[in-house]
Formats: structure tokens, sequence, C-alpha cells
């Protein structure tokens, strides 16, 4: 309530296209509207979504401020603007409540609040900014001229590889803890000396975000434990089956289960591969076949989307099998490798059943020396691509197309375009999964009346197992929001 | 061989000669590890180390530290133990000398016991998590093939060797100068690589998301796998971390040692591979064009790697070429071919296993023995002590090894850290490492 107040009282410029931020640090003590309760989450959720789609096309920092800032816009102001602030407070708890209650809901959540939070905050005037700083409480002091002095040599360094202005004798740095700016230290964008970062003024978006982020992340938590020791059973028949829908809603399909296009035996897997395999798959399935080994993230990302496939566990073990084999020897497998699969199957270890890599995912991995996975889009070299274009069949005119895009770090984008040119049909949904890519080429070269007989014939498999069997139930959400 | 070896071999003639099945021949045996973990291993010196102080003996230390602990054993027949944990020093002990694992790996500090994860987990609250971790680091020679000519895979010569020497020095001058950490412990992995354990308690705390930053820190290979050329490329003038690292320590290996023990530049293919990293075809042509030409001209007498890295620098670093990424080209070759090569995955979480110091390597029966930042010149792969040569030792009743007189508690560790840094002291000769560390 104490925030709502303080806020409510500095929102009194509804020309500012972003108002003021709040610090979320208590749930504000005010009635919602059930109706609005749902309403002003869906809004929000349409903002967190447009950031997520956009950065997962590589878009640039620029970009991204001028998008958030029309999200916010589209999406987030209360007709009347003295709500502006409580819409903005009572959707972001409410999404906490939605977004608490599994791993990879609060990654992904995190991770879009952190970005939203961001670029609100680089769109703030100055004032805002320092005045958010001093609410934050943040454990950082401006260096001394002295130390500055000391510092000058290296500062001026660290600009330079960026192509900053060098520091001015009157310039504000900021001496703080490394861990406190880590996306700083790794993108080495700050000189460290004995654990203490130097971060120039323009960078302490950076110290504000870790520390929203922190706080958000412990709070996720705290949200978690509340939500399964109590709220989600006294809310049973109002809050709960909203919260369960809304985080439905926006995260795309999983493709853990897929099993739409029932099994696919090893003999077909080489025809497949040709013809509906994404680029980053159907290398990793090359790379296999010619080197018969690959690197613990190739076996994952290939692993695993061979399971979304379809691929049963016996079969993948003998696949992997027979390849590996021929480098490493039947028994070294059996005793080295078999059981990775196996985990990957949900039989080892802790048990999960792991989910196949996402394109946000790839594209974001590291792959170092040795490696064949990530996404060719963003990891090859442009000669590389080409030559792998050319033999997935893409033509020329799509093939530059393909590279533009790349070069503007829509990885995506050029992998749909890569997915049109060779299935000569469009893409409206765009590729945001392998196993999406895989889905949509196997439907467009299926004809549909096969498809729906499998399926038809899987699902009644008898000797299915009961786990997998009780996924398949059907969701009951639509029931419940009425 | 050195002069250790053959005095040892000496020393078995006279002692072992005349009483036959006394002689313990090379290579490893699941037997002698027995004896090792019976006599040898530092069992108080890894509690000590462990317990961070948490060792009971003042009134404010966490008494159930250590035994959050994680340990992992491997055992002869390929059996995977994990998630072991001991309460105390005797416990642990007593449990390596049973099982008698070929591997021991530690891993995290959780927030329950480890060996109890399952009855916290009925709470549903998701308690059981990694709550300390040393910051670690793993380098393995097999990472570095595209890059070295002598050997590959698992092997290593004393040719390829400094890379990894190179690799201590830069990594552990920024833990130290750039992040401040104090305790940090390299360690010989066994066979083709090292590892480095940074115990301070501020990097015992880090986060995933800190770790991997400093991961990052140390990153240079460009986010690219082997289909792209070009390994290392700076898009503007060097961080201060690069420009220390490269003017004190790679520069000087790259055109002193790494040159020459690789020779770089001897053939078509070899200097092909160096020209593809220059993103200029002018300069490439012309350089292919004097080299092809393979004239054996006036300075034969100079070693032809030396000779045509300084003609591929004169061309680059020429006032001709105006572009700054040309002349970066020269620092970016002398990065891929010498900056250190860091496995990520496993800095950058917590809950990553790393074999403990001490272990023995089954398949080189090599001990993995700590190695001393200031002079890991020093280290040769190919003389650290296998289990074989140390129990010959035990056996010829050494009066160093004089184990039954309390060796393991002699420690003169202080109380966490540097641990094993008395061992380090120059001049003493690999073979001793582990017996000095413990006296």
């Amino acid at each position: 309530m104490e925030i709502v107040r303080s806020q409510r009282s500095r929102t009194n410029t509804p020309n500012d296209s972003v108002s003021t931020l709040p610090l979320y640090r208590y749930a504000p003590q005010l009635e919602v509207r059930l109706e609005d309760f749902e309403v002003f989450a869906m809004d929000r959720l349409r903002v967190l979504k447009g950031i997520s789609d956009a950065l997962a096309r590589g878009k640039r920092p620029e970009e991204m401020e001028n998008l958030v800032r029309d999200l916010w816009k589209a999406n987030m102001r209360h007709p009347e603007a003295s709500e502006d602030v409580n819409k903005d407070i009572i959707s972001h708890f409410v999404l906490r409540l939605v977004y608490c209650r599994t791993e990879d809901l609060r990654k992904w959540f995190l991770s879009m609040e952190t970005a939203l939070y961001r670029y609100r905050f680089l769109l703030g005037s100055s004032e805002a900014k320092r005045a958010l700083m001093e609410e934050f409480d943040l454990p950082c002091k401006a260096i001394s001229r002295t130390e500055f002095e000391n510092a000058k040599e290296k500062l001026e360094q660290v600009a330079r590889s960026f192509d900053q202005p060098l520091p001015t004798a009157d310039a504000i740095f900021y001496k703080v803890p490394f861990e406190e700016v880590p996306e700083l230290v790794a993108g080495r964008r700050v000189y460290i000396h004995k654990g203490h970062a130097y971060v120039a003024m323009h960078q302490v978006v950076s110290l504000v975000v870790t520390q929203f982020r922190s706080n958000l992340s412990k709070a996720l938590i705290l949200t978690n434990r509340k939500w399964t020791s109590t709220i989600r059973e006294q809310e049973k028949d109002r809050l709960t089956p909203i919260v369960e829908a809304l985080s439905m809603s926006y995260l795309g399909p999983d493709y853990s289960q897929t099993k739409e296009f029932g099994e696919i035996s090893i003999k077909d897997l080489d025809q497949l591969a040709r013809s509906s395999f994404p680029l980053c798959m159907r290398h990793l399935f090359d790379k296999l076949r010619e080197d018969h080994h690959l690197k613990h993230g190739g076996r994952m990302q290939l692993g695993l989307f061979l399971k979304g496939v379809g691929l049963r566990m016996e079969d993948a073990l003998a696949f992997w099998k027979a390849e590996f084999s021929h480098k490493v020897g039947a028994e070294r497998f059996d005793k080295e490798y078999a059981y990775s699969i196996r985990h990957n199957y949900g039989k080892e270890g802790k048990r999960t059943d792991y989910t196949p890599y996402s394109c946000q995912k790839i594209i974001s991995s590291t792959p170092g020396v040795g490696d064949h996975h990530g996404c060719p889009y963003r990891h090859f070299s442009e000669e590389n691509l080409r030559a792998a274009l050319g033999r997935m069949g893409v033509g020329s005119r799509a093939m530059e197309d393909v590279v533009d895009k790349v070069r503007n770090r829509h990885y995506q984008l050029a992998c749909t375009l890569t997915f049109e040119a060779v299935h000569s049909s469009s893409c409206d949904a765009g590729i945001n999964h392998p196993n999406q890519y895989f889905s949509d080429s196997h439907k467009i070269l299926q004809p549909k009346s096969k498809i729906t007989n499998i399926q038809v014939q899987i699902v009644g498999q008898p000797h299915s197992d009961q786990a997998e069997m009780a996924k398949f139930r059907p969701s009951n959400l639509q029931t419940c929001k009425s | 061989m050195t002069k250790e070896e053959s005095k040892n071999g000496s020393d078995d003639m006279l002692i072992d000669g005349p009483k036959q099945g006394n002689v313990i021949p090379d290579g490893f045996n699941p037997n002698y590890l027995k004896v090792y973990y019976g006599r040898l291993f530092p069992h108080a010196d890894i509690f000590k180390w462990m317990s961070y102080g948490n060792d009971g003996r003042h009134p404010a230390c966490d008494k159930s530290y250590f035994g959050r602990r994680e340990f992992s054993f491997t055992l002869d027949n390929d059996i995977y133990l994990r998630f072991q944990s001991f309460n105390s020093e005797s416990e642990l002990e007593n449990s390596i000398k049973e099982k008698c694992p070929s591997k021991i790996d530690i891993g995290p500090v959780y927030s329950v016991d480890p060996a109890k994860r399952h009855a916290y987990a009925q709470g549903g609250d998701n308690v059981f998590a990694p709550v300390e971790r040393e910051l670690i680091f793993d380098i393995d020679i097999t990472d570095y093939d595209d890059v070295r000519y002598c050997c590959s895979g698992a092997d290593v010569c004393l040719e390829c060797w400094p890379l990894m020497t190179v690799a201590i020095k830069v990594i552990d001058t920024a833990l130290r100068d750039d992040f401040g950490f104090d305790h940090i412990l390299w360690v010989y992995s066994g066979r083709r690589g090292v590892h480095c354990w940074v115990c301070d308690g501020k990097a015992r705390r880090l986060t995933n998301e800190q770790r991997g930053a400093i991961a990052d820190y140390f990153r240079v290979y460009k986010v690219g796998n082997e289909n792209s050329n070009k390994k290392v490329s700076f898009p503007g003038p060097l961080h201060p971390f690069l420009v220390r690292s490269y003017t004190e320590v790679l520069r000087e290996f790259f055109e002193e040692k790494l040159l020459l023990s690789q020779n770089l530049f001897s053939t078509e293919e070899r200097y092909e591979k160096i020209l593809s990293m220059i993103p200029d075809e002018s300069v490439t042509s012309e350089l292919r064009g004097k080299w092809q030409e393979n004239r054996r001209s006036s300075n034969s007498k100079e070693d032809i790697n030396f000779f045509r890295w300084e003609q591929l620098k004169n061309t680059l670093q020429s006032g001709k070429q105006k572009v700054q990424g040309l002349r970066r080209c020269v620092e970016e070759i002398v990065f891929a071919f010498t900056y250190p090569r860091l496995d990520m995955e496993v800095s950058k979480h917590r809950n990553h296993l790393l074999k403990a110091p001490f272990c023995v390597h089954p398949k080189t029966g090599r001990v993995c023995i700590p190695i001393d930042p200031k002079d890991c010149e020093e280290l040769d792969p190919t003389t650290v002590p296998t289990l074989s040569e140390l129990l010959r030792e035990l056996n010829t009743g050494d009066s160093r090894m004089d184990v039954d007189n309390g060796m393991l508690t002699q420690v003169t560790m202080s109380y966490c850290f540097p641990p094993f840094s008395t061992l380090s002291s120059s001049g003493i000769k690999y073979h001793c490492l582990l017996i000095q560390a413990v006296l």
C-alpha cells in the first residue's frame, strides 16, 4: 500500500511514455476485480512475450529500447492514467503467482521481467535513474580523484575496446564488487582490479538490473512455497484455474511429448534427416555418420531432438551404439555413453524426462573447439553456411535472403526462410523449435489421412507405459475457465 | 629417466632383489590402491581443507559443514557412487579405505546432507540444492588438438605441455589481480590437463550466473564451432586483462617457444591454416607467393618458422595496412594458438563434480599432484610420480617414508589455505611432492 501511494503521487506526468518504475517490493494491499486480475496479467504477458520473441531474434539494444516503449504503450496504459501504476504492480504480482510454479516458468519470467526492467530504466530520465539507484541502496561508491588517476590508463583501455569516448576528468566511476555486475564482467566491459569493477555512469543500469533480478529471483522462490503450501488449495475454485491457464497460454507447445507422428524407426532416419530436419540437426546427424562421434553438447542437442521426434529409447540406444561402435567400440559405448541416453529418457539419475532444446537455447549455447552443436545460422561462418544451405537445396535467391537475415542476427527468421525455400511452402508462425520445424515439415510432406491413422494407433497401443499415458490426459483448463 | 628413477631402480635391486615377489612392476594395479589409500593418501589434509575451519574445534563453526559435501566414488568395476557424505575425518578415511575407489570426485556443499536428500525431498520444498562450491576450472590438452602437431588426443609431450603452463599463468594472474582471489590450488589432472580450485569464501559462494560471468571474462574464442575458420576475433583494441596476458605471457611464449617447437610455418598445410585467419586477400596472396617460392635465401640459417612469422608481422603491421583490424590479426593469431582453452561448462555451475587432488589416474597411474603456479614450468607430466614408483619407495623404507610416525598428523597446512603450500619450495623432485605435501 505504501508503495502504491508514493508511486501514485509521482505519476502526474501522463506524457511520460514509460511511467516511473516501482521496486515491486511488496504486494499491493488493494482489492482487485477478478476480471482485472486476468486482463492485466494478459496485457503484461503480451509485453513479455514480445520481448521474448525479439530477444530470440537477436535484436540490438537500441531496437529493444524502442520495442519495449511501444509494447508498453500499446498494452499497459490504463484508461485512467492514474491507474497505470496500479496496473503495472498488480499485473506483475499476478504473473509472479503464475510463473513461480516450476523452474522453467521462473526462469522465463525472471529473464523477461529483467529485460523489461532494464529498458524501462534506460528510457527514464536521469533524475528518475538517480532516484531509483538511491531506493535500491546499491553497494557502490564513486571513486576519488586519486583513484581515478591511478586507474586512468586501464579505464581508457576499456573504453577504447568498446569504441567509447575516453573518460574525462569529471567522469564518475563507481567501484563495486565484481559479483554485482556479472554481465559487465562477462563482456569484459569494465576494468576489474582486486575484486572490484569500475563501472562508468552509463553502465549503472547493469547494477540496477542485477539487483532487481536477484530480488525477484528470491521472491519467486518464496511465492512458490506459499503457492504450494496454501494458496493453491485455498483458491482452487477461484484463482487457481486462472493462474494455471495463464501460464499455458504463452509458452508455446512443449515438445517433450511429441508423439503425434508415432514412432520413428531407425531405418527412416536418414530419409527424414534429409527431408525434415532443420539444419542444426541435419548437421549433427551428418557429422555423427561421418565421424561416428559427437561431443557432449552435440549428443544432447541431437539426442533430445530425436526423442522429441519419436525415437524410442531402445532405438535411440541402438542408433547411437551403431555409430559410436565404429569409433570407440561397443563395450566402451555401453560403459560410457549408454547411461546418458537412458538419462535423457528419464530412466537414470534423478529421472527427469528431459525436454528437447528450443531455438532460443540452441542459439545461446556456446560451442567450442570440436563441437558441432549450436545454431548454424549463428555459429557457422558465412562460407560454411552457404555450402550447407546449398546441400539442403536452397536456391541462390533464397540463399541471399537467408544470409541477409543472418547478418542482421535474425537467426530464427533465417531458419524460417530456409524452411520455406526447402518446402516451397510458407511458414507463417516462424520457427521457434527444431521439433516444430520437423513436425511442420512432416505435415507438409505427409498426406493428412495417414497421420491421423498413426495417431489413433499409437494412443491405443496397449504397451505404452503408464507414465506416458498419464501425460496424455486432456487439459481441463477450458472447462475450469468458464 | 630422471636421476630419481634410476636411483630407485638400484634401491629395488638392493632390497627387493634377493627376495623375489616383492617387486612392484610398473603400471596401474588396483591392489596398489589399497596400499596407497592405507598409507599415503592425505585423508587428514583433504578433511582439513574441505572443512574450511568448520572442524568442530571452536564454538562458532558449522558442524554440519563437512557432512553436507558430496563425494563421489568410481569403483573398480565402473560402478559410480554419487552423493556420498561423511561426518568426520575417520568416516571419510574408512570409507575410502574400504571402497578403494579408482577415482574420487568432489562436488558441492549442499543445503542438507546429500546422502539424505530423498528424505528432505518428501517435503516437496526444493530444499536440496548446492549452496557452496569452489570456483573450478578444467583445462584439457585435447582441446588444443588443432594447434599442436606433436600429439593428439590424450597424449602429451614436453613440446605441447607448455600450453598448459601458459594457461596456468594467464588464469592464475587474473584470478589474483583482477578478481582478488588468494586461495588458489592448481592440480595436475593425472594425464592430459590441469584443474584449478579457487577456495576463497567469496568464490565458494558465487552464484551460477557470477561463475558464468567469470568464465566469459576468460573466453576469447569466438562463439562458434568447428565450422568457423577464425577462432579468435577482436572487434576493437584489447581489454586490459588481454593486454596483460598478451604482453606478459602469450607473445613471448608464441615467438620463442611454440613457433619453433610446433613448426607452425614449416609446411604449406600449416601456414595455410594461419593465412586463413587473415581476412585480407591481398596480404595472404603476397605472403603465400613468398613462401611458395621457397627460396633458400641468404637467411637460410635462420629458422624458417621464425623467418616467416617475421615476414607475416611486417606485412600486417607495415604502414601500408591502414585498417586497424589487420594489425590486430597478429594478436589474434597469437591468441588462437596460445590462449587458455577452458571447459566452460565445468566452471559455470555449482554442481559440477571435479576429481579430487591426490587421486591416481587409472590409465597412467600418475598421482594428481598440486602444482605451484609460481613454478609451473617445473612440472613435467612425464615424470610425475606414479603409484608403482611411490610404492617402491615405500618398500625401500626410505627415511622420508616414516609412515607410522604420524605422517598424516604432521600437517603444515594453515587453517584452510593455501593447502599444500609447503610442497612447492623450489628444487623438490616431483617424486617427493606428495610425500612433502603431507610431511
